[in-house]
């Protein structure tokens, strides 16, 4: 399992995003009991967690696709609970976020996708200008030749590397990926897992991760935090967060490496 | 005796209980519908416009819909002027045959046929396509790249419903009564301009008033529950399957509401 290298580009004096004691519930389903979290710029940070947990629901609050009951999240300065719809909007072009199935717009192909964001938020782009964007986004992931293919015709793999391409294309400070590598085998998990770090180095973005894969978890994680319980338990380096002798922890742990 | 009465209590209790969530649900539903329509007004107004978006929901809606309604259409003005031939040689009546078909096609069959089957063919569309798209989270995707979903997918879809289906009903009307009068003419030997003379001295304007509003009204009512049971619809494949569903049965039982409604005004006017 390979563990990353240490990043020098973290600016542990400046805060992306602040949380403090967050909570929501579904009903009488409480989900999360008053989350209290940083991300520092050009950071990694991985969120573990069972599923159900609240994992993502904790970054859909963080884009404002849901609202949170109590608790304070700020992102780049601005306190997502009380701002505008405008404000909100502005921000969200800042925050990329990677969804777990890809959300490909089907009846579009890959270049309308990642044209979609910029045809609406990039007006005074030239369509040469977009091109060029395009590509460079597409030669990111890795994926030039998509470009006219219709997401239906993309293997799993190829759909994600377009989803975190689509997000790319208006170069936003905070990346948000949700279950990055579900679903996938282990060679295309190594793949996204590098195409990760590469988007941190090459664009310097802050990241949350959402996963429950330990092997994604150690690949791109500077920092990593375990919810339990609707709150965030353990936290630290991977191995900070497995040295415990918390039975949940390690049924997590074991687990993932017995699978 | 006693635990016997408890249960009784108990089970009174939960039935008041499950009765008071129901009727939350359906009060929460109808605000919900409500308040689906009043965004719709509000957002209908203000820029940004999606005109791309809106033109290709029209050719969805009408283009796309030709050779259906154009079939069925002819096929219903055949139909109907055959069925109705008998009822009127009875009484030696066959030279009111145009004139009747004139009436029923362009007061009722007409635009409501059209509706029927745009709401099965267009509305169910709709439903799937957006129930689709809430699933897989697509909705929510537009929503994070700071695109209003609701403006797209919802406004540009009731737009182009509203717009074509008076288009459509205009065009079904047509071909009905160009197959009724192809049965007129087979059977009657009646000229063309004598068919479509006695077809026209039977309407008057009020009737191409009524059956126009009654389009917009049709369209309108397709296009918006289409995209009301897509928007919201349950995650999940059988979600999906369920909004086009139900938008289809829905959106049936509310044209017919809506055409007794608009019947009884038009009357009223009518007999002013």
């Amino acid at each position: 399992m390979t563990e990353k290298e240490l990043n020098p580009n973290i600016d542990r004096s400046q805060k992306v995003i602040f949380i403090r004691g967050l909570k929501k519930a579904f009903d009488d389903n409480v989900i999360l009991r008053g989350v209290d979290m940083d991300l520092y710029k050009g950071e990694n940070l991985v969120v573990l967690g069972r599923s159900g947990t609240g994992k993502s629901v904790l970054i859909k609050i963080i884009s404002g696709l849901l609202t949170a009951d109590a608790g304070e999240v700020n992102v780049l300065g601005e306190d997502v609970c009380c701002i505008t719809p405008k404000e909100m909007d502005k921000l969200r072009l800042k925050i990329g976020f990677s969804f777990q199935n890809s959300a490909l717009y089907d009846s579009m192909t890959v270049k309308e996708n990642l044209e979609f964001p910029l045809v609406r938020h990039a007006k005074d782009m030239t369509q040469a200008e977009r091109d060029k964007l395009i590509d460079v986004v597409l030669e990111a992931v890795g994926l030039r030749n998509a470009i006219n293919q219709m997401p239906s015709e993309l293997s799993g793999g190829q759909r994600k590397r377009i989803g975190i391409a689509r997000t790319l294309i208006l170069r936003p400070d905070i990346m948000l990926y949700d279950e990055p590598t579900a679903g996938l085998d282990p060679i295309t998990c190594i793949e996204i897992n590098n195409l990760i770090n590469e988007v941190q180095r090459r664009f310097n973005t802050s990241s949350i991760i959402i996963t429950h894969d330990l092997t994604c978890a150690r690949a791109v994680g500077d920092r990593l935090v375990m919810l339990l319980d609707g709150e965030f338990k353990r936290e630290g380096t991977f191995e900070e967060v497995f040295a415990t002798d918390d039975e949940r922890v390690q049924a997590f742990y074991n687990y993932n490496f017995s699978e | 005796m006693d635990q016997s009465n408890n249960k009784t209590e108990n089970s009174t209790r939960t039935r008041s209980h499950l009765i008071s969530r129901r009727v939350d649900r359906i009060f929460l539903e109808i605000h919900r519908v409500f308040a689906f329509n009043v965004r719709f007004f509000k957002e209908v107004f203000f820029p940004p416009y999606e005109f791309k978006e809106i033109i290709k929901q029209c050719y969805e809606v009408g283009v796309r819909s030709l050779p259906l309604i154009s079939i069925t259409g002819f096929i219903i003005g055949i139909v109907f002027t055959n069925q109705s031939r008998p009822s009127l040689q009875d009484f030696g009546a066959t030279s009111l045959l145009p004139a009747l078909i004139s009436v029923a096609i362009i007061r009722a069959i007409g635009p409501l046929v059209t509706a029927i089957i745009a709401a099965g063919r267009v509305g169910s569309s709709i439903g799937a396509e957006l129930g689709s798209m809430r699933v897989t989270e697509q909705i929510d995707a537009m929503e994070v790249s700071a695109t209003n979903p609701f403006k797209f997918l919802v406004v540009s879809r009731v737009l182009a419903t509203t717009f074509m289906i008076p288009a459509l009903t205009m065009y079904t009307t047509l071909v009905s009564l160009l197959g009724g009068y192809l049965n007129v003419h087979q059977v009657e030997q009646t000229t063309i301009v004598t068919f479509f003379n006695q077809v026209f001295d039977a309407i008057t304007f009020l009737d191409i008033i009524a059956a126009s509003v009654k389009s917009v009204l049709f369209g309108y009512t397709i296009g918006m529950v289409g995209c009301y049971k897509g928007f919201y619809s349950s995650k999940g494949t059988e979600g999906v399957g369920k909004a086009a569903n139900t938008s289809v049965v829905t959106a049936m039982f509310l044209l017919f509401i809506e055409e007794l409604l608009v019947m009884q005004v038009i009357n009223a006017i009518r007999g002013m």
